[in-house]
């Protein structure tokens, strides 16, 4: 169990970086899936069954996929080589590890952020997190269901109306 | 080693500082893009990792995970909107350089 959570952390870890490192646009969305892949499996490691499938099936289906055909649609070229820019390294490191910084101390505090994995009590009713979730979302949460609903319906006319070759 | 919470939170927090610096390092409109969703992605686990260690009965907290599909759900309309403003910006600017696109208006 821990070694399965060092091993997919690696793994969601390393392709963050490679995304942040590669040059090629392409390798870079690649390094982003196997990011996600990680991230899935630690989402299952956590018993969101439905939510990792959903990260794998969204994000590193269908978004990754969109962005690989976009990119491949512009042809974007890897960014060339260029005398190394001192001023945006040291502030982004600047930010970056204060931020680091930031969420050790906050982790280092104590309180609950240290407790243990709590064993599931299997015999709650409807043990299925699917079959949970389903009934929150149909039922608690029906009002944002609609509202996202209207939102996709706006983001679809919004890239229709932005594709369009004259903007009027 | 037992895995705790931290371990989860610490995860999320470097994988949150990676997509910051990418965000702030790189110049191509669609990687610092990339990098947003690394963000986004980094703070769902965040949200799984508090709902499993917060038992209601014995079961995670299933409201973050209805809250985490609507994330998913919005950043996909996020992506499809933000990538066909990077494909009307290409055909104008021929470019996807961020330092190349400097002018409100030509």
């Amino acid at each position: 169990m821990t070694f399965l959570f060092y091993l997919f952390a690696a793994l969601a870890l390393l392709g963050g970086m490679g995304v942040v490192v590669c040059r090629n646009p392409v390798s870079a969305a690649f390094s982003m899936i196997l990011s996600f892949l990680g991230l899935a499996a630690l989402f299952i490691q956590l018993d969101a069954y439905l939510v990792g499938t959903l990260q794998i099936l969204v994000y590193a289906g269908a978004i990754m996929v969109l962005f690989l055909f976009i990119i491949m649609l512009l042809d974007v070229q890897a960014e060339e080589k260029r005398r190394f820019p001192l001023a945006t390294f040291a502030g982004a490191g600047a930010v970056v590890t204060a931020f680091v910084i930031l969420v050790v101390l906050v982790l280092n505090r104590g309180g609950t952020a240290g407790k243990v994995l709590p064993a599931l009590n299997p015999s709650a009713p409807g043990a299925s997190d699917t079959h949970r979730i389903g009934e929150l979302l149909f039922g608690t949460y029906w009002l944002p269901v609609q509202i996202v609903g209207v939102l996709l319906l706006a983001a679809t006319v919004g890239v229709v109306v932005l594709s369009k070759k004259e903007l009027k | 080693m037992e895995l705790t919470l931290n371990h989860f939170l610490l995860v999320s927090g470097l994988l949150f500082a990676i997509g910051l610096a990418g965000v702030l390092v790189r110049r191509n409109l669609l990687i610092i893009f990339m990098c947003l969703e690394l963000m986004l992605a980094a703070a769902n686990l965040t949200l799984v990792a508090f709902s499993r260690f917060h038992l209601v009965e014995g079961q995670p907290a299933y409201d973050a995970h209805v809250l985490l599909f609507f994330i998913i759900t919005v950043a996909a309309a996020e992506v499809a909107v933000g990538l066909a403003i990077i494909v009307a910006l290409f055909r104008t600017k021929e470019t996807t350089d961020v330092t190349k696109v400097n002018t409100m208006k030509y």
